[in-house]
């Protein structure tokens, strides 16, 4: 699938070196700047904006499945969603997610 | 003196009880990580340069995602470090306490600055805003300690295993699991809500922008209206 080995280490190094760089950004460059607060705001929201637009296609259009929408798939990312809102736990979420994928699955053959 | 000294290791193994709990999160990320690295084509020691030069698992599963989806490497990059920006926030909240050590530690408690790091450190000096620095430094490390070392060990057995785990487990099923994981507990107020439904829709009808631009696009505008809703519910109060 990945194949580009430049292109794998370019991101490896960058994604390293620009990550550092973030989190080194007020503790050794910036110090007590204040961030105006427009940008604070935004900058909070930045998890929830990106990763559930980043997995919504592989759900919906699975490479495993050639692109086609898949039921067991769809059911499972319900049934995770439930209990990660409810329960907050990491573990419980996996967990119900590839359960009821592997139930799903095994039912419909 | 000695008794300062005996404190501030105190310190260190309080920092490493209450990461303890985190491992619970650490490790099965870390794993997962090393199975689905693998299984996108990735070797050892590419999966392990992931875990230890970025260690930071969103943006790791981000940058996978992207890579097996042909993305450009610069909206790998981008996109991925927009995922990661969120600890300029913890960069910048820890200046009041680290701002005097020296350049070299500030280094390497930059690199260690991960979200359940930052989480813990943030609350006990919350509690406990007086202590000396090298207390507050010693109370860091310790909670890095419970987390980090598991997180490389992990996402080393997860490589390992990964490549005999056959197809018919659905493997490619574990990247949106674990953002879901990972996206769930966020989902506390209203805005939240919102920026996460308006990502989904948004990153669903702009597929076709080329150079998986879609995905950025649709991050701002969901950030918008997450920053929009959240200023109208302020301003109700």
């Amino acid at each position: 699938m990945i194949l580009d080995q430049v292109q794998i280490w370019t991101v490896i190094v960058g994604l390293g070196v620009g990550t550092l760089f973030i989190r080194y950004s007020f503790l050794g460059l910036l110090g007590n700047r204040e961030l105006p607060e427009w940008f604070l705001r935004h900058l909070r929201y930045v998890g929830v904006a990106i990763l559930p637009g980043l997995i919504a296609p592989l759900i919906l259009w699975p490479e495993a499945t050639g692109g086609s929408p898949d039921a067991s798939r769809i059911l499972a990312t319900i049934a995770a969603i439930t209990i990660g809102v409810w329960k907050r736990s990491v573990v419980g979420t996996v967990v119900t997610g590839f359960g009821v994928l592997y139930a799903v699955q095994y039912f419909t053959g | 003196m000695s008794d300062d000294t005996s404190n501030t290791k105190s310190i260190f193994w309080r920092g490493f009880r209450e990461g303890l709990p985190f491992i619970l999160i650490v490790v099965p990320f870390g794993a997962l990580f090393g199975v689905v690295g693998t299984e996108a084509g990735l070797n050892i020691l590419q999966v392990m340069s992931f875990s230890v030069l970025v260690i930071a698992g969103a943006s790791q599963f981000s940058a996978l995602a992207l890579l097996t989806d042909n993305a450009p490497t610069v909206i790998v990059l981008l996109t991925s470090l927009a995922v990661n920006l969120r600890m300029a926030m913890y960069s910048a909240a820890l200046v009041p306490h680290f701002g005097k050590v020296k350049t070299w530690l500030k280094f390497i408690i930059s690199y260690f600055l991960v979200d359940q790091a930052y989480a813990l450190t943030a609350k006990e000096f919350d509690e406990r805003p007086n202590q000396p620095v090298e207390n507050k430094v010693a109370f860091f490390f310790g909670v890095v300690l419970a987390i980090a070392p598991l997180w490389y060990v992990a996402t080393y057995l997860g490589a390992v295993l990964g490549a005999s785990i056959p197809d018919a487990f659905s493997l490619d099923f574990a990247v949106p699991i674990c953002f879901i994981a990972l996206i769930a507990p966020m989902l506390k107020t209203l805005p939240q809500v919102l920026a996460a439904l308006t990502s989904i829709i948004a990153a669903l009808s702009l597929t076709w922008v080329p150079f998986s631009l879609g995905l950025i696009i649709a991050g701002l505008i969901a950030m918008m209206v997450g920053a929009y809703a959240e200023l109208k519910l302020e301003g109700r109060k």
